[in-house]
């Protein structure tokens, strides 16, 4: 038998393959063979990490050495030094962004210090490949224990207790949702998985279905034990063509070895799985629009009652959950709904996985607890804003949801502490922001987005938002009138009480929360025609400051002799002239012209 | 209805086969409309008239039908696109990181706006709201390759790539 005495992890997750860890593997298998050490050494492609910022990233165990931005050319180094001579290579661990402090080991990285890695526990440990190294950490063991151990109705129980909430942003209880598919009459019924993620800032899922796809696959067959189906569908963007890959191999795996299909685990049930790849519409998102489209038919919702619990596919009750829901569903089973709502906040249980992006040092995916505050995540676990610039707001819960200003920041987050705050889960992503962002601007790029999307089944969708868009695009090219800003309350109000579906019930949700915390932007914008961000090119102005030494070459380069000024002494900006084209201000050596 | 193919075979192929094949392995799916359109489009590149024409027939769904599906859904294309398709992401990560300046650069680089085709054939280019990979930000896929933090300065050498 070989003996193999390190393993070398490479993480081939989008983020890192786009920062090239294709080449990295490419090169130590190579330099492994050449050295002699490719019976010895394994080498490993695992799904994501969550810090993409970070990467292409290296793990090599047992020592469990983090590299960090790992290229081609680093190759020798780690085989030669480390795996040749047990050296490690200072130079490509990860450095603590403010002490500067290198930190060798993964579990000290205060980046996964404070994360509470349930859902994502096999992301970037297993190759997502190999369906024995899920079965090797306890997969497919909760399948088992339900056929063997558990009556239906004792599996939707302990869902129940184990107060989980659908992860997908709506935060509806789980068990319950399993229980009304059981108890709906019929023979046929299915669970689908929405693995339709669409909300900019958000990509939990794809991190899970390809770092770990068993684990979703696993969940959604407990499920269908529960619930009375023999058939599930999995609805996956076409944008994530890595994901939709390493589904097709893991329900392939499960199929060969019994753990699908018929008879399973000789108990008697039945169960399959069938991808469905989305076409690019993002209210497939909603539940009944999802199951149009798998229907083949344009994805637009539907007026609900009828729940999809009732009739949902083909007119069968259906379970819909999202990615995250059924991933958490294995561990509720194995290790019990006592431990699990022993996790987190009085009405939240268990974990949420949040997407980091934006002004944020430390970009990714991070685990933790509910009930952890905003503050904790973005500063502890997010390394804070970076190049020195202020947090000015966060962003929750993608187009549905809404902004939280810094006198927010210490609110645990939950269900419905967020809810409270006119923001939502959402599916959890957060897009930091620092003072260079115009929320006003924000407010509309998110309304953009909304708009195109809208189906336009639904009138105040369809015209409500876009009259709204059309409200912003003018507040922010100087246009904005006196009055646009209560006009904007109040079609946001109609709007969210009237649309037909989630996607137009929540498309307000951005414009309301900016109104809410960051007004006095929007009647900078109106009144005074100034973007105090300096984001809004219409709005920006430029002046020079007195530490201008009078050097001209400002003057030289403006296109429209905008400036006026004699050689050592403070120039000055012809408002009337200027076409706020920003040469001046990048010609500046002095950093004396400032926008605003 | 003529199903006569337009291309230079001279009639020598029958211009359908892999249409054929595709709808063979479908015949008895329920809700095959998407995945069947899906595979023609990989096949063909886009859904030319002709084509839609043949689905509609053999799969008995109106003309009119197939053209709500297809206009619904971003990823359908009724006209020839370029060999190689950039989607330049416009999702809120990427905005707040600077994706309308990379959007500028490849519309400077290549002498089109978002939504159109090089007159070569060459680069479509289109924007998408979220690639979800947020992490990497500004982000931009050219075909089934990913290229993360981006600045405009460095899209020419990305683009040469694939001159």
């Amino acid at each position: 038998m070989e003996h193999i005495r390190s393993h070398v992890l490479i993480c081939s997750g989008t983020g890192c393959v786009s920062s090239g860890s294709k080449k990295v593997h490419a090169a130590l298998q190579e330099k492994l063979a050449q050295k002699g050490l490719d019976k010895e050494v394994k080498l490993v492609e695992t799904g994501c990490h969550g810090f993409c910022e970070m990467g292409p990233l290296v793990i090599v165990y047992p020592e469990g050495v983090f590299y960090v931005r790992v290229q081609e050319e680093d190759v020798t180094d780690i085989v030669e030094n480390h795996l040749y001579k047990g050296r490690i290579v200072e130079r490509l661990l990860y450095k603590e962004p403010i002490s500067l402090e290198k930190v060798p080991n993964y579990s000290d990285i205060p980046f996964y210090k404070k994360q509470m890695r349930m859902v994502l526990a096999n992301c970037g440990h297993i190759d997502p490949e190999a369906i024995e190294e899920y079965i090797a950490l306890d997969g497919y063991q909760a399948l088992g224990q339900v056929l063997s151990e558990m009556k239906p109705e004792e599996v939707i129980e302990e869902v129940k207790k184990a107060g989980l909430r659908g992860r997908g942003g709506g935060g509806f209880p789980t068990g319950l949702k399993w229980g009304f598919t059981r108890s709906a009459p019929g023979d046929k019924k299915y669970v689908v998985c929405n693995a339709d993620e669409g909300d900019p800032g958000a990509f939990m899922d794809r991190s899970v279905l390809e770092g770990d796809p068993h684990r979703v696959i696993e969940g959604m067959a407990v499920c269908g034990y529960a619930i009375g189906a023999d058939e599930g569908y999995i609805y996956v963007r076409a944008e994530y063509p890595l994901a939709i890959k390493r589904l097709k191999i893991a329900i392939k795996q499960a199929m060969e070895i019994g753990l699908l299909g018929e008879n399973i685990l000789g108990s008697g049930f039945n169960f399959k799985v069938k991808i469905k790849e989305g076409a690019g519409a993002f209210v497939c998102g909603e539940e009944t629009a999802l199951l149009a489209s798998i229907e083949g038919k344009r994805g637009m919702p539907r007026p609900r009652p009828p729940f999809p619990a009732v009739s949902g596919l083909w007119g069968k009750p259906t379970n819909i959950n999202n990615v995250e829901t059924f991933a958490n569903v294995p561990q509720i089973i194995t290790k019990g709904s006592e431990w699990y709502a022993a996790i987190g906040t009085e009405g939240s249980k268990g974990t949420k996985v949040f997407a980091l992006t934006g002004r944020i040092n430390h970009t990714g995916l991070a685990e933790v607890p509910m009930g952890i505050t905003m503050r904790e995540i973005i500063y502890e676990i997010g390394g804070g804003i970076p190049n020195g610039k202020k947090f000015k707001a966060v962003q929750i819960g993608g187009p549905s949801g809404g902004c939280l200003p810094e006198q927010l920041l210490d609110l645990p987050v939950d269900y419905d502490s967020l809810i409270k705050v006119g923001a939502m889960m959402g599916s959890g992503g957060l897009v930091v922001m620092d003072e260079t962002t115009c929320m006003v601007d924000l407010a509309k790029f998110f309304l953009t987005f909304t708009q195109s999307e809208s189906c336009g089944k639904c009138t105040p969708c369809r015209e409500g938002t876009k009259r709204m868009l059309e409200i912003l695009t003018r507040i922010t090219e100087g246009q904005g009138r006196v009055g646009d800003i209560e006009l904007l309350e109040t079609m946001a109000r109609n709007i969210k009480a009237t649309a037909l579906c989630g996607l137009g019930q929540t498309a307000p949700n951005p414009v309301l929360s900016t109104l809410k915390y960051f007004r006095h932007e929007y009647e900078a914008h109106i009144n005074d025609k100034k973007c105090p961000a300096g984001a809004c090119a219409k709005l920006a102005g430029y002046n020079i400051t007195d530490l201008c030494k009078g050097c001209s070459l400002c003057k030289k380069a403006c296109p429209v002799d905008a400036i006026t000024g004699v050689v050592k002494s403070q120039h000055e900006i012809d408002q009337t002239k200027c076409i706020k084209c920003g040469t001046c201000l990048t010609k500046c050596p002095f950093k004396a012209i400032i926008k605003g | 209805m003529s199903n006569q193919c337009k291309c230079n075979c001279g009639g020598k192929s029958n211009a359908f086969t892999q249409l054929d094949e595709i709808l063979s392995k479908y015949q008895n799916t329920k809700g095959a409309l998407i995945p069947v359109l899906q595979e023609a489009q990989s096949a063909y590149g886009y859904l030319a008239r002709e084509v839609v024409d043949y689905i509609a027939e053999k799969m008995n769904i109106p003309v009119s039908q197939i053209y709500g599906v297809v206009t619904f859904y971003s990823q359908f294309h009724l006209n020839p696109r370029g060999k190689n398709i950039i989607r330049v992401c416009q999702g809120t990560a990427c905005h707040v990181r600077g994706a309308k300046a990379i959007l500028k650069a490849v519309e400077d680089n290549l002498k089109i706006a978002a939504g159109e085709t090089t007159s070569d054939l060459n680069f479509t280019l289109e924007t998408v709201a979220c690639l979800g990979a947020c992490g990497l930000a500004p982000v931009m896929m050219v075909n089934d390759d990913t290229h993360g933090r981006l600045t405009p300065e460095g899209i020419t050498e990305i683009l040469d790539k694939y001159r």
